[in-house]
């Protein structure tokens, strides 16, 4: 065995790029509480301070305190950027100083020159010429190739949100191989896999020798990088904190050459807590100073951030990063994967406060010990700053080594990657139905010119089948249309640091996605159970609905409507099925519209749920607001009838409850009485 | 037997232990001058609800409700009591923890025998009783509900008596329900109770003002301040003290 992993467990993992089983055969689970958990040391308060400083500075300067204008950003391109060098014990930022934005043109120049223009920077003009006439980007690439149709589809926003001109982000790299194998033996290891490849030179063959090319190239970048801040990674981390540091840098080099609309960290604290533990039981460091190295890193976490514009801030509400971090869980073999690492991440929240980033997400599981759920719910109720998914239902499909990625998207580590694919919006898709293809809001012929309904009064047969005609042209243009995107992608933006910590056949998810499924559900039971009649304008389009009568509504735990949202999904997610999807992709949708479901709704028209034009839809799978009146559980349940097999992307429901409803607070109330009494 | 329903919450976390399926019945002799729930007085009004048809509503989401159960209050419930027997007899049968939230104003000792015989058959089905006591005051209480206590305090022996748990909540209003001397005297009271498991003091509130308002009614807490939370500690301090001291146990 190497000297680095003297007292590991071996097993497989040794002779192969294997981190779970490292794990499975490593870790320590935890079911003790959190009072061994350390506070923070005066050098965390200090770095943290000038943290809060450089926040307030950036607020003050207008949302942006430097950006590069010149240097394009790649894994060596800057040198080591320091808060201060002296105090920090895991280090590294994307530029050469904290809180200056990288510039990233590959996704599309425009992008970049409007990112920095919108923030008062200018490109440096030889960059902008460079990347019009000599190197052509992802943006341009995909406006080459798009068609009439396509084009028209986009600007009339039934699908939206595309990445077709910033990075589509959602991979997720393997980080923690850089930390169990070193830079050195990765290097042999992709060799190994580019040997391995077919001799008949086929597309795809030659792509993938390419791109394995590529990720040598990456990680050979990235030991230089880390070289930069004086730390060797070329060979296995020898304590925790080089395992975080090299887990770190991973994913520096991922952050550092892709401005994705998610870059997730994976599943991390786990595996980390492995060489705590040895750690502590060598003597080689304290509590104190592992809770250090981990608030240092999720420090670090906080600060990742790219340089974006307006516009893009308006689908995503502020300029999330999605550092998503998955925790917990439980192995198949029933052991809860909760470490005293778990609870080291959530303690950051304590000692530096709470924060959106990283988006520390809790895999959720009845089997979990008791006191990691008191914990995260003690936690929660602190700093609101924890997500939750269920564990239950995605270890079923990943096993127990998957992560999240962005907000839902699930995927087993190094293994699994996706394709992001933005989303459709099926309400005006319903109402392209009722018109036969004619954009409600622009009244142009966008969609097919199928026959619109006839008559005042909606017919619920009628509709649904012309909505099923309309949603199979809507997966027809949408598939293909990402077919374009990622070919491109991967052809001017390929990300070649997270897929070099990625195995050589990488499961793909074509993943594509819902919004407005709660206004269609509702839409169609107010046909099916109210009277609609539809009101058209002066050119004989539907641009209104008087409904008269009430109708069951989705949110309410009532199968009426329920079972029409759970027909739409998977009626939307066979349409898809059908098609051809780039390198075959394994079709997959979300309904998770977290944070655009207000952009949605300014570009759809009136809908015969009751919605007016305009207004927002509800997030991702939520009833719409105001209409789930029986409580959260009934709400919830709706929300659960969702099939998950047709929605393997994800289903996220946005939940807001005034504390006061979720229970009482001890100081009111005296659950117990005798403690009271004698207290 | 049907009962009259006001509405129905599926996610209740202060009506009792636990996530709780909550049924708010229709109907209320008490008048609160703070009820925040006057559209549940009127006797006549709500819908008609059997019991299987509520349980079945349980039985659907019965994994959230693990550790919990089914309250019901109102309205107060106890004014459909062959209603409120039937379903947490059929609640009992399945396992489901039953809590009954009352004001006992419906309760008197020397009543109907028949109505008495169903409240016993009644305390053998409930696992909780949540017993809220607006005043320990005769007078101030009279004046309060427009209903007198004397019924309500015997209720609360009389559940004692048949050992039933017992949750006892208690509302303070600024200038009403806020007197030390009478929050000692409550303590003293319901230090009595050898079931008394839990107490649960209320700071008053003007979120139900609107409804009144809605409503046409009038408001007549109008001018009354809210209670100011952080004062709660102190004044629970107050009936945890007359708790101690019907018990014998060192004031503080």
């Amino acid at each position: 065995m190497r000297p680095e992993w003297k007292d590991f467990v071996g097993g497989k993992w040794e002779s192969e790029i294997n981190v779970r089983d490292f794990i499975q055969k490593n870790f320590t689970p935890y079911e003790g509480d959190e009072s061994f958990l350390a506070g923070p040391t005066q050098n965390t308060k200090d770095l943290w301070d000038m943290v809060l400083d450089l926040q307030k500075k950036e607020r003050e300067a207008g949302g942006v305190l430097d950006m590069d204008t010149k240097v394009i950003s790649t894994i060596t391109s800057h040198g080591p950027g320091y808060l201060d060098k002296s105090k920090e014990t895991i280090v590294g930022f994307q530029t050469d100083k904290p809180f200056k934005r990288s510039l990233q043109p590959y996704g599309g120049i425009r992008m970049a020159e409007k990112a920095c223009s919108d923030n008062g920077y200018e490109v440096d003009p030889e960059v902008s010429e460079f990347f019009s006439t000599h190197r052509k980007t992802h943006n341009a690439g995909c406006f080459d190739a798009y068609n009439q149709e396509m084009r028209a589809c986009r600007s009339s926003h039934i699908i939206t949100g595309l990445p077709d001109a910033y990075g589509r982000g959602r991979i997720i790299g393997d980080y923690r191989r850089v930390a169990l194998y070193g830079i050195d033996r990765l290097i042999e290891d992709k060799q190994a896999q580019k040997d391995s490849t077919g001799r008949v030179m086929t597309d795809d063959v030659i792509r993938l020798r390419e791109e394995l090319s590529e990720q040598m190239v990456a990680l050979k970048l990235m030991k230089e990088m880390a070289a930069s801040y004086g730390c060797d990674i070329s060979k296995p981390a020898t304590n925790v904190q080089e395992a975080i540091q090299a887990t770190y840098f991973g994913y520096l080099c991922a952050v550092k050459e892709q401005n994705g609309a998610a870059m997730s960290l994976g599943r991390t604290s786990t595996f980390l807590d492995c060489y705590a533990q040895r750690d502590l039981k060598n003597g080689t460091f304290t509590e104190d100073q592992i809770q250090e190295f981990v608030d240092h890193f999720i420090m670090k976490l906080r600060l990742i951030k790219f340089a974006r514009t307006p516009e893009y801030n308006q689908i995503f509400a502020g300029d999330p990063v999605w550092v998503t971090e998955s925790l917990g869980g439980v192995g198949v073999d029933g052991r809860p994967l909760v470490t005293k690492m778990s609870f080291r991440y959530l303690n950051t929240l304590t000692n530096l406060g709470p924060s959106p980033e990283p988006n520390l997400t809790v895999l959720w599981s009845t089997r979990l010990p008791e006191n990691w759920k008191r914990y995260c719910a003690k936690m929660s109720i602190q700093t609101s700053s924890i997500q939750y998914e269920n564990d239950d239902l995605m270890r079923v499909t990943h096993g127990d080594d998957y992560g999240i990625a962005c907000c839902v998207s699930s995927m087993v580590i190094g293994k699994e990657m996706q394709f992001f694919g933005a989303r459709a919006n099926v309400a005006k898709c319903l109402l392209y139905a009722l018109n036969g293809g004619v954009d409600e809001v622009t009244k142009k012929q966008v969609g097919p010119k199928y026959r619109p309904v006839e008559g005042d009064i909606l017919n619920y047969d009628d509709v649904y089948s012309k909505f099923m005609d309309m949603l199979e042209w809507q997966a027809d243009v949408y598939v293909n249309t990402l077919n374009i995107i990622h070919y491109m992608h991967d052809k001017y933006c390929y990300e070649r640091a997270e897929m070099a910590l990625h195995d050589r056949d990488v499961k793909r998810y074509f993943a594509t996605g819902v919004a407005g499924l709660s206004i269609v559900a509702d839409s169609l039971s107010a046909i099916k159970y109210a009277q609609v009649k539809a009101i058209r304008d002066e050119d004989g389009i539907i641009v209104d609905f008087e409904t008269t009568g009430d109708f069951p509504k989705y949110g309410n735990d009532d199968d009426r409507v329920d079972l029409i949202a759970q027909d739409v999904v998977h009626k939307f997610m066979t349409a898809i099925r059908r098609h051809h999807t780039y390198r075959n992709g394994v079709p997959t949708t979300s309904i998770l519209t977290i944070t655009s479901n207000v952009t949605y709704g300014k570009a759809t028209g009136n809908t015969p749920d009751g919605r007016k034009k305009g207004q927002p839809f509800a997030p991702g799978a939520n009833p719409m607001h105001g209409r789930d009146t029986h409580g959260a559980v009934a709400s919830l349940s709706s929300v659960s009838k969702l099939p998950f097999k047709d929605a393997q992307d994800g289903i996220s429901n946005t939940f807001t409850i005034i504390p006061n409803a979720l229970g009482k607070e001890a100081k009111v109330f005296s659950g117990d009485i005798e403690l009271d009494l004698n207290n | 037997m049907q009962g009259r329903i006001h509405s129905l919450e599926s996610f209740g976390t202060v009506d009792g232990p636990g996530v709780r399926y909550v049924v708010f019945v229709q109907g209320c002799a008490m008048r609160c001058a703070y009820c925040h729930n006057p559209d549940t007085w009127e006797m006549n009004a709500g819908t008609l609800m059997e019991p299987e048809e509520i349980l079945e509503n349980y039985e659907r989401n019965k994994p959230f409700y693990n550790g919990g159960g089914i309250t019901v209050t109102g309205g107060e419930p106890l004014m459909q009591i062959d209603f409120l027997l039937e379903l947490f007899t059929m609640a009992h049968a399945r396992g489901i923890h039953t809590c009954l939230d009352t004001s006992g104003i419906a309760y008197n000792p020397n009543g109907n025998p028949a109505w008495l015989a169903k409240l016993d058959s009644l305390c053998t089905v409930t696992d909780l009783v949540m017993l809220d006591i607006k005043h320990i005051d005769p007078e101030k209480h009279q004046k309060l509900v427009l209903q007198p206590n004397n019924g309500i305090l015997a209720f609360a022996e009389y559940l004692d008596s048949k050992n039933v748990e017992i949750w006892i909540r208690h509302v303070v209003v600024p200038g009403i329900t806020d007197d030390p001397t009478d929050l000692h005297r409550l303590g003293y009271f319901i230090g009595g109770l050898k079931n008394l498991k839990a107490l649960d003091v209320l700071p008053y509130h003007t979120m139900g003002k609107k409804k009144y308002d809605e409503l046409g009614m009038k408001y007549r807490l109008e001018g009354v301040p809210e209670m100011d939370k952080s004062k709660i500690p102190e004044l629970k301090q107050h009936i945890l003290n007359g708790i101690r001291e019907r018990r014998g146990l060192p004031v503080k």
